[in-house]
């Protein structure tokens, strides 16, 4: 069998996880737990086998050749409109299935443990394959179209996980606000996808590299629509308030989707169109300063957060804005590079994080937490190399990624946007060592609720932490082999993952960057700028840690205050409350927005329009009343009526002849 | 003869029977049979009811066998033409084309579901004779090609409507029957007006009296222009609009929703609405093309108003069926649109939507009916939780959710993605508008189910019973469909297309307009996939 037959049979790579998903749903009941998570699992690990045969496959061809979609039918077709149902297997994707599903099979193992009990336990892992399938479509579509059908259908499945303890009225509305608000973004590209298919005449990939003579302003608008889809997706500012609240679904799916894979979809889709940002003149400004001032934004509204899983939420959210900031800057493999090193290392945070939650009986508030390392050594290990990851701790994996973004963005003559990464990455040392102090090290903080000031600064509404948590009885406790074991997969990945793309060109240690061979930003780097500014990096992240250990040695102040946030004074209401960004929305949608739609509903159409109708038509009866004398039952009068109509006719024929 | 037209092709001597008139009339003749059941066999009423709509449902699948797929027939098939009143000109003709085929399909497919949901209705025997005469008048409709037939099915259809609603409806069906009732007669009135004047005018010329839509849109095109073309593709548009309906028409749709029983509110969006949509595309726009073009920017802000409006209020509906209705607005909405952006994809995605709207709505005023079936309201503020006390409904319901929305995979995703994409090649700022739309879907129904279905279920409706087996019979053929049609729509779309080209080359012909041409797709460096 040839390499191109193989790759031909790409479709096999999300047809596991759909097929998961289908069983799941329709017998998942019958199959019970724990089997139904064991299928779901296998048919993940079957797809990550497959995507890597693809991957041997795919470099097994000569470099200019790695190329190839696969035979499929005609989805869509109207006059020169054509849409066809096939599977493109190019380095990018096939780099993206490879971490999709093997992320994706350690969080579905992970998820088998954590999910014990759960009354809808195959309902879960149903969603959680179809929502793999989905990604999987979304990265190996051939065309925007095919991408779109995979990006709603994780759209989808983010709705039905995020809401899947629906009893929760919060988690309800989660998912609401998280379909929408990514709804928001597909209005973009779809736009965009209207605009293409009118300057280029297909949506197809395979266009991309043969596309027509364009004006600047159509490419602009083409890349600008595809970022406001991606800024959805990838929760960039100021469509990034549904991430935060997706925390409200079980931990597996915080792992699975807001931090390994959904939210790198939007990264994935201005990396595969890249060449509208090559050509554009601003959209790649654009681009990577919402990604810089994100990354900005989110790490500072990290530091004053007291939920475990939203600390991470808003680190995801951080740490996507410095894909864009790459994408923007052009150095897309670097974007690419990140991706895959923050989906290791996030994965492992948030299975941590969950592992923590898990132990503590539902605790997720990290004040009534501390000394854990005791009591759960290996998510306690674990939990720290995902730390130094995040961090940029030379040589975990992090380290590589974030430096190779911020050298590019210097390379590439944007200072200022270095400036504002480098800030960033300063302050992610200091909240990821925050973090972990407090949940790790410290005074054992949950065994009295003494060390603990009721609610106190943490003013955030939406925030569901479980005031008083039943743990008194029983310790914190390790969790079971089928949690630790992906911890221990991640944190492995965590370390060495940095190093397939090292940034020695001249010994070709830029293993990636040859693979995906995506367009670089033109300027020369010397290996001696390179050096300097990874030895700022570092520092910065040494720095951030050393603070950060410094103001948080002892945990919490013995009055139950947090020594670094209080130092903050009234810029920690601030940060706690994301700069008032979803609140604010949140006022203007129930006050103005309500005010007008009811406006509409109930004066325009209720009392307008259809008040207008029901005036007529009382009108009329009332005529019709009047009119009722007219018929008197007399001969007489009635034929004076025909007379004079009569008459009346045929002066109007006569007029008529006349002319 | 214009491209519109075609060669008719005389199949009716190949099958040897007239299968068109067969399908008009074997519902009808179901009705008479039921006529002469006893009131006290409900039982055999209603198998009368199944039968003959299942048997009508089957001749439909026969009908989309026999349709020649070829690209270069685009004109009528399975023609027959007869004598009828001959003094009046008015002929018993029947046809059916790309445009047609499929509403046809669908009428036959929603009447076995909507009886099969009414199995528990009080006095079946006049149901089951109403919904059967409806049949018949809603199928009449769309085949018949004589512009007098056409109207007096039009007109038919409401007697049965109006009879459905203010039997067997809710607390304020007579209200909503006589508004739903003389609303419609007010517009059709318009259009009785606006076919008198183009047969008379037509025969003042050639000094012969004809309905037939062939010879009008023939005549019409070439020689009605400039004003009086106008106002007469006006008269036509507001007998439609109010069909549709367009806003500011719309407000009948709502009350008759709400207060219809559930088969008729599953007739009346699956069907009953497309009929205006239909008569666009039939009439309004072959007849007047130039007037279709100069007035096309005020048919397209109807529509984006639609779409927009429609929504924003659907979601200020305190009614969860009322929802549903105001949705239905704005779903017509994107079929206008795309009609009135006379291009391939645009016509194309609405004559899909208006399949798919049948589809989806329908499935959703089922479940909204079994909703109403097992807590007696349709109040969005009564229901909580339903979906952890009713699983496998909830689920269904969901489901029917998204395909509402539009979400790729299910078939609304292929129709308002052509419509909008069609729509952007002539009317760019419209789309932009409309393409609102598809985030307001998801706000008004994602809120609806977030209130009646999600939270923790209270004392009235913990003990809500989940789905039965005869329930799930109904909405599963509508759901698996659209989602069939959402990921392989080819089919529908292969039969569409020849009428669709059709229709706007005969705009052209006979206007000014030029459809847009989109760039050739580039051919990527050399072919590397063995796919190709």
């Amino acid at each position: 069998m040839s390499a191109r037959n193989l790759l031909d049979l790409a479709w096999v790579i999300p047809a596991l996880p759909a097929l998961g998903a289908v069983v799941l749903l329709l017998v998942g009941k019958r199959i019970g737990e724990p089997k139904a998570g064991w299928l779901a699992t296998a048919l993940m690990a079957l797809s990550f086998v497959a995507s890597v045969v693809a991957f041997f496959a795919l470099r097994s061809l000569p470099p200019d050749a790695r190329s190839n979609v696969s035979q499929g039918f005609t989805w869509i077709q109207a006059g020169t409109f054509r849409v066809n149902f096939r599977f493109l297997v190019d380095p990018l994707s096939s780099t993206m299935t490879l971490f999709v599903t093997g992320v994706g099979t350690l969080i579905h193992l992970y998820a088998v443990g954590y999910m014990h009990g759960d009354e809808r336990f195959s309902r879960f892992f149903a969603y959680m394959n179809l929502f793999a399938a989905s990604m999987l479509v979304l990265v190996l579509g051939s065309s925007f179209l095919l991408t779109f059908m995979g990006w709603e259908g994780v759209g989808l499945c983010s709705y039905l996980l995020i809401s899947f303890w629906f009893e929760r009225n919060s988690a309800a509305v989660a998912g609401k606000k998280a379909f929408i608000t990514n709804r928001v973004g597909d209005f973009g590209f779809m736009l965009a996808m209207f605009l293409i298919f009118q300057k280029v005449g297909t949506l197809d990939y395979s266009a991309l590299g043969a596309l027509p003579k364009l004006p600047q302003s159509a490419v602009t608008a083409i890349a600008l629509l595809l970022f406001l889809g991606a800024m959805g997706k990838s929760a960039q500012l100021p469509l990034h308030i549904w991430l935060p609240d997706a925390m409200e679904g079980p931990t597996p799916v915080s792992a699975l989707i807001h931090a390994a894979t959904m939210v790198t979809a939007g990264v994935f889709l201005l990396v595969r169109a890249h060449v509208f940002f090559d050509l554009s003149n601003h959209a790649g400004t654009v681009v990577a300063w919402v990604g810089a001032i994100t990354a900005l934004y989110a790490a500072t509204v990290a530091l004053a957060q007291n939920d475990i899983k939203r600390v991470l939420a808003y680190s995801t959210i951080s740490q996507l804005g410095y894909m864009f900031l790459a994408v923007g800057v052009g150095a897309y493999s670097a974007a690419i590079f990140h991706m895959i090193t923050h989906a290791f290392f996030k994965a492992l945070l948030f299975l941590g994080a969950g592992s923590v939650i898990h132990g503590m009986h539902d605790e997720q508030d990290m004040r009534r937490m501390g000394g854990l390392r005791k009591y759960m050594p290996i998510t306690a290990g674990t939990f720290i190399v995902g730390w130094l990851a995040i961090a940029g701790i030379f040589p975990f994996a992090g380290f590589w990624s974030k430096d190779e973004i911020l050298a590019k963005a210097w390379v590439s003559h944007s200072y200022a946007l270095w400036a504002v990464g480098a800030a960033g990455a300063l302050i992610t040392a200091f909240y990821m060592t925050r973090q972990v102090w407090l949940v790790f090290y410290g005074p054992e903080r949950w065994r009295d609720d003494a060390g603990l000031v009721q609610g106190s600064g943490d003013a955030h509404e939406g925030d569901e932490v479980n005031v008083g948590g039943a743990h008194g009885g029983s310790a914190p406790h390790e969790s079971p082999w089928t949690m630790y074991l992906p911890l221990v997969a991640l944190a492995l990945l965590s370390v060495a993952g940095g190093f397939i793309d090292l940034p020695f060109t001249n010994q070709k240690l830029n293993v990636l960057d040859r693979w995906l061979e995506l367009p670089e930003p033109t300027t020369v780097s010397h290996f001696s700028t390179g050096l300097v500014l990874s030895t700022v990096a570092l520092v910065l992240g040494v720095v951030g840690i050393l603070v950060g250990v410094a103001v948080y040695r002892n945990g919490l102040r013995r009055d139950g205050t947090d020594p670094g946030v209080e130092r903050l004074g009234g810029f920690a209401g601030v940060l706690q409350n994301a700069y008032y960004l979803d609140a604010g929305l949140a006022r203007f949608v129930s006050g103005p927005v309500t005010a007008f739609a009811r406006f509409l509903s109930d004066g325009v159409d209720r009392a307008g329009i259809d008040g207008a109708v029901n005036g007529i038509a009382a009108g009329a009866r009332a005529g019709g009343g009047t009119l009722r004398r007219v018929q008197t039952g007399l001969v007489r009068n009635y034929a004076l009526g025909i007379a004079l109509g009569t008459v009346l006719l045929l002066l109007y024929v006569a007029t008529r002849v006349s002319f | 003869m214009s491209p519109l037209l075609g060669e008719v092709i005389p199949v009716t001597s190949k099958l040897g029977y007239p299968l068109l008139t067969f399908l008009v009339f074997l519902p009808a003749m179901g009705a008479v049979v039921a006529m002469f059941v006893p009131a006290r066999r409900p039982e055999l009423t209603r198998a009368v009811g199944y039968v003959t709509s299942v048997a009508t449902f089957g001749m439909a699948l026969f009908l989309l066998t026999q349709f020649d797929t070829n690209p270069l027939k685009p004109g009528f098939q399975l023609f027959e033409d007869h004598s009828w009143i001959g003094a009046l000109g008015v002929r018993w003709t029947l046809g059916v084309d790309g445009i047609s085929l499929f509403m046809v399909a669908l009428s036959a497919l929603l009447f076995p579901v909507a009886l099969l949901a009414s199995a528990n209705i009080s006095k079946p025997k006049s149901f089951t004779i109403w919904m059967l005469l409806l049949e018949s008048a809603m199928i009449g409709v769309f085949l018949a090609l004589d512009a007098m037939v056409f109207f007096i099915f039009f007109e038919f259809v409401l007697v049965p409507m109006y009879f459905l609603i203010a039997g067997w409806g809710h607390d304020n069906r007579r209200y909503a029957a006589m508004k739903f009732f003389l609303f419609t007669m007010a517009g059709s009135a318009f259009l009785f007006a606006g076919i008198l004047s183009v047969a008379f005018m037509r025969q003042h010329s050639t000094h012969v009296l004809t309905f037939d839509v062939r010879a009008l849109t023939d005549w019409a095109a070439a020689h009605i222009h400039g004003g009086t073309a106008k106002v007469l593709f006006v008269a036509f548009a507001v007998g439609f609009a109010v069909k549709v309906p367009l806003f500011p028409f719309h407000t009948w749709l709502p009350d008759a929703h709400t207060d219809a029983p559930t088969a008729g509110s599953v007739v009346l969006a699956g069907v009953m609405l497309k009929i205006g949509a239909y008569g666009f595309l039939r009439f309004a726009i072959p007849f007047f093309p130039q007037a279709a073009v100069d007035l096309a920017p005020l048919l397209l802000v109807l529509a984006v108003v639609g779409i927009t409006y429609g929504a924003i209020v659907a979601a200020m509906q305190p009614n969860l069926k009322r929802i549903i209705a105001y949705s239905s607005v704005a779903h017509l909405g994107f079929v206008v649109l795309g009609v009135f952006a006379l291009t391939n994809q645009g016509i194309s995605g609405g004559l899909f939507t208006m399949l798919s709207h049948g589809l989806t709505t329908g499935a959703l005023f089922l479940l909204v009916g079994m909703l109403y079936d097992r807590r007696h309201t349709y109040e969005l503020s009564e229901f909580r939780g339903i979906w952890k006390v009713a699983p496998v409904f909830g689920g269904l319901f969901v489901a029917a959710t998204f395909a509402s929305i539009g979400l790729p995979g299910f078939s609304g995703f292929v129709g308002e993605f052509l419509s909008l994409l069609g729509a952007f090649l002539t009317s760019r700022w419209y789309v932009v508008v409309a393409s609102t739309g598809v985030i307001l879907a998801a706000v008004y129904l994602l809120w609806a189910v977030q209130r009646a279905f999600t939270g923790e279920p209270d004392d009235a409706n913990r003990a809500t019973p989940d789905i039965g087996a005869r329930e799930i019979v109904t909405v599963l053929p509508l759901l698996g469909l659209s989602l069939f049609l959402g990921f392989y729509p080819k089919p529908v779309l292969d039969r569409l297309q020849p009428s669709v080209e059709a229709l706007i080359h005969h705009v052209e012909l006979n206007s000014d307009y030029k459809a847009p041409t989109v760039p050739p797709a580039p051919v990527a460096a050399p072919e590397q996939g063995t796919g190709k």
